[in-house]
């Protein structure tokens, strides 16, 4: 897949520093909900970017990376609840822990492949939860009641509301993982990742160590996710188990096929797509009810899983690869 | 003559609230989610995900008041219900509540269902000062007026109904040796905090405590370690599914203790009737509201009034569910509330409404129950009537039972 092309990154960087400081001038568009809304986009995107880096760029597939998310959001809460950390040293914190939790899973995961590596990580993500409810971790975990928290204010006195400062917050951790991610990929590193992904018995034989690559990709997939789950605790200000059902998990691996398989922008645009169209799916099933009068009582799923197969259909490769495809069609044509 | 005095107090104080009032409605004022035309009210509840079968509490709710703007709407204005899916997970709850209070901009939030999704909001709604009205779940932790103004409950808490449990065995029952199963959540937490806290010193009495989680395809193996520890008293506190798995269980393996039965699964259909009449003779709930599904509340004339409703606003629901009894009663008290509010539909006094309501008879709550709250009390319903299972229903027995407003 392409990379995206420097000059537009630069605008969409410049835009995304601008907009909120418009603030004043268009409280309605530029509101505080709707910054809190890009930031959980920003917080989603580099999540799938996490599960990107393993599924898309190595070639193991996760169907559990709520639980590392979970794991980090836990990290975070509890650093925040028990110890007083400040919000802002958690997220070195949880993608520590994350990559130490993510590399020990990937070292049984070697021996599974394919469907089986799917299975295991699944059965993870279906454990996290209880594991947060059992009664030995309930002091830290509060259990089933969770962990509330504050929300961080903007530092040294900057004029900031909340939601500008976490919106920025999230930014400059997204941009920071981006462009190492970005980095490693374009290393020997990651194109050891890669060969692997595409061959793996052809990468052993150039000397590539099998075993320490996909472990420690596993790690630091499970560290980016850990990240997110870790900014998420500062977003929401409350951690639950609830919050990271098995659901979770799912909806990342459908970010990362909706935005595009092994390609870094569609990270970004598989994180934004799923949390634009978990909002507006129940719009859209009201609005296909009451407005088009349409005898239809549609659930949100329905009308979510309707636009996945429709998109899947159109875009196979997803929306990065299937807008890469148009435009170079375009050009041929021009 | 002291009856005479006290009519005469509350006449006075009725002039007094007529006058305050009548000034009121002098002068019409809003805050945000309220026009001269419109109402808005913000609503969240999981419509998908593991608890997508409370669904029906929205849906019900949704046509109340379709209902209530057919006939005219409150005081002239029309209800803008919006009602939103979290799913029943605590960060999509932020989320969703997020855009109700700042996109929406919700006069106040009603009846938002569960509890780990409503502690996730707690604290904003209270830094907003936007309402949050009787919400829908059973934790004791929604009536705290002075740290959380905004916030109000509605149904009878768990807590205090294990209180109930407790004392009833300890008065009742002699050498009582106790086995509990429970839920392994909030909700499960919450009754069992309240138990232990009724028996006190007598905490020792409960010989064995069992777990089961939601997943889980029975409860087979807990029954049998109950039955094995020699208990003589069972306290279920499960939904209805498990807690009809248990009652079965227990009478298969020929274990008969006493059994108290959470209010949550006292549902005739959807508990006692899988459960079996026969194994069921003898439980013990404590109950609030009429079972639609119990048989002694046929020719009730509220439960007929409410039937009629069910059959022209929500035709082929099932009738048996008594989530559609929860959201009528609930809605009810709502619009009661939204009334009083009259033209002055601010946050503020929305809030003063719900927490100035005087023995109020909300239908469909057992007959005795009266809602009340005050500045201090911020628990509308906190009265409850235990009740025997004979035959094929409910018979209510004893004094109905009020918490303390604490």
């Amino acid at each position: 897949m392409p990379a995206f092309p420097k000059k537009w990154l630069a605008v969409l960087l410049v835009l995304a520093v601008a907009i909120p400081l418009l603030q004043p001038v268009l409280p309605d568009v530029v509101s505080n909900y709707r910054l809190f809304l890009v930031s959980t986009m920003i917080i989603a995107a580099i999540a799938v970017l996490g599960l990107n880096l393993l599924t898309g760029f190595n070639g193991q597939i996760s169907l559990g990376h709520g639980a590392f998310y979970a794991v980090g959001a836990y990290t975070a809460a509890i650093l925040m609840d028990q110890v007083e950390v400040p919000y802002w040293a958690t997220v070195p914190a949880a993608a520590v822990v994350c990559f130490i939790v993510g590399y020990l899973f990937g070292l049984p995961a070697l021996k599974l492949e394919g469907h089986y590596l799917a299975l295991a990580t699944f059965a993870l993500a279906l454990a996290v939860p209880q594991i947060l409810k059992y009664k030995w971790l309930e002091d830290l975990t509060g259990g089933v009641q969770g962990i509330v928290l504050l929300k961080p204010e903007a530092p040294f006195g900057l004029p900031l509301s909340e939601d500008q400062w976490l919106y920025y917050f999230c930014l400059v951790v997204m941009v920071i993982l981006y462009w190492a991610a970005a980095n490693m990929l374009n290393s020997r590193s990651g194109r050891a990742m890669m060969a692997i992904r595409d061959q793996p018995m052809a990468a052993s034989t150039m000397g590539i160590d099998l075993a320490l690559y996909k472990t420690v990709t596993f790690g630091i997939s499970a560290a980016y996710t850990g990240i997110a789950g870790a900014l998420s605790a500062s977003a929401i200000s409350f951690v639950a188990p609830d919050s990271f059902t098995i659901f979770l998990s799912i909806k990342f691996l459908i970010g990362l096929v909706v935005g595009g398989v092994g390609s870094l922008a569609g990270s970004v645009v598989g994180g934004i797509f799923y949390v634009l169209v978990d909002n507006s799916a129940q719009s859209l099933a009201l609005f296909v009810k009451d407005d088009l009068g349409l005898p239809f009582d549609l659930s949100a799923y329905t009308v979510f899983g309707v636009l996945l197969v429709a998109l899947m259909y159109l875009m196979p490769m997803g929306i990065v690869g299937g807008v890469y495809l148009a435009v170079r069609k375009l050009r041929s044509h021009g | 003559m002291k009856t005479n005095r006290r009519s005469f107090l509350g006449g006075v104080s009725t002039a007094a609230v007529l006058a305050a009032s009548g000034t009121a409605f002098a002068q019409k004022k809003y805050d945000n989610g309220a026009t001269d035309k419109e109402i808005k009210i913000g609503h969240t509840n999981p419509y998908s995900g593991p608890a997508s079968s409370y669904g029906v509490i929205g849906k019900a709710e949704t046509a109340y008041w379709k209902a209530v703007n057919e006939r005219g709407g409150i005081n002239g204005r029309m209800i803008n219900f919006i009602t939103k899916d979290d799913g029943y997970n605590p960060s999509k709850t932020v989320e969703v509540v997020r855009e109700l209070v700042e996109q929406d901009k919700v006069l106040g939030l009603f009846n938002t269902l569960g509890t780990p999704t409503n502690t996730a909001i707690h604290k904003y709604m209270n830094q907003k000062k936007v309402p949050q009205l009787f919400v829908a779940t059973g934790a004791s932790k929604w009536g705290q007026p002075k740290k959380f103004p905004w916030t109000m409950g509605y149904q009878p808490d768990y807590h205090t109904e294990a209180v109930i449990y407790a004392k009833h065995i300890l008065a009742n029952i002699k050498d009582a040796k106790i086995g509990v199963l429970m839920q392994n959540d909030d909700y499960g937490k919450d009754y069992w905090e309240g138990f232990k806290e009724g028996l006190g010193k007598e905490i020792g009495r409960v010989v064995k405590h069992v777990t089961y989680e939601t997943t889980d395809p029975t409860v087979d193996s807990q029954v049998i370690q109950l039955k094995d520890s020699g208990a003589n008293v069972f306290f279920n506190i499960s939904i209805p599914k498990f807690a009809a798995q248990a009652i079965r269980k227990a009478a298969d393996i020929g274990w008969k203790p006493a059994q108290y039965l959470n209010n949550v699964s006292s549902s005739v259909a959807s508990t006692l009737k899988p459960a079996g009449f026969e194994n069921s003779q003898g439980i013990i709930t404590a109950l609030w509201l009429k079972d639609p599904t119990d048989k002694q509340w046929d020719n009730d004339p509220e439960m007929k009034t409410w039937r009629a409703w069910m059959d022209k606003n929500m035709p082929g629901a099932n009738q048996a569910d008594g989530n559609y009894i929860y959201a009528y009663s609930v809605s009810f008290l709502i619009e009661h509330t939204l009334k009083a509010c009259g033209d002055v539909l601010t946050h503020e006094n929305l809030m003063k409404q719900a927490a100035s309501i005087k023995k109020l008879r909300v239908p469909l709550l057992l007959p005795g129950i009266l809602v009340s709250t005050s500045a201090t009390d911020f628990y509308p319903v906190q009265s409850v009537q235990l009740a025997r299972f004979k035959g094929e229903t409910w018979s209510l027995f004893g004094d109905i039972m009020s918490a303390e407003g604490s």
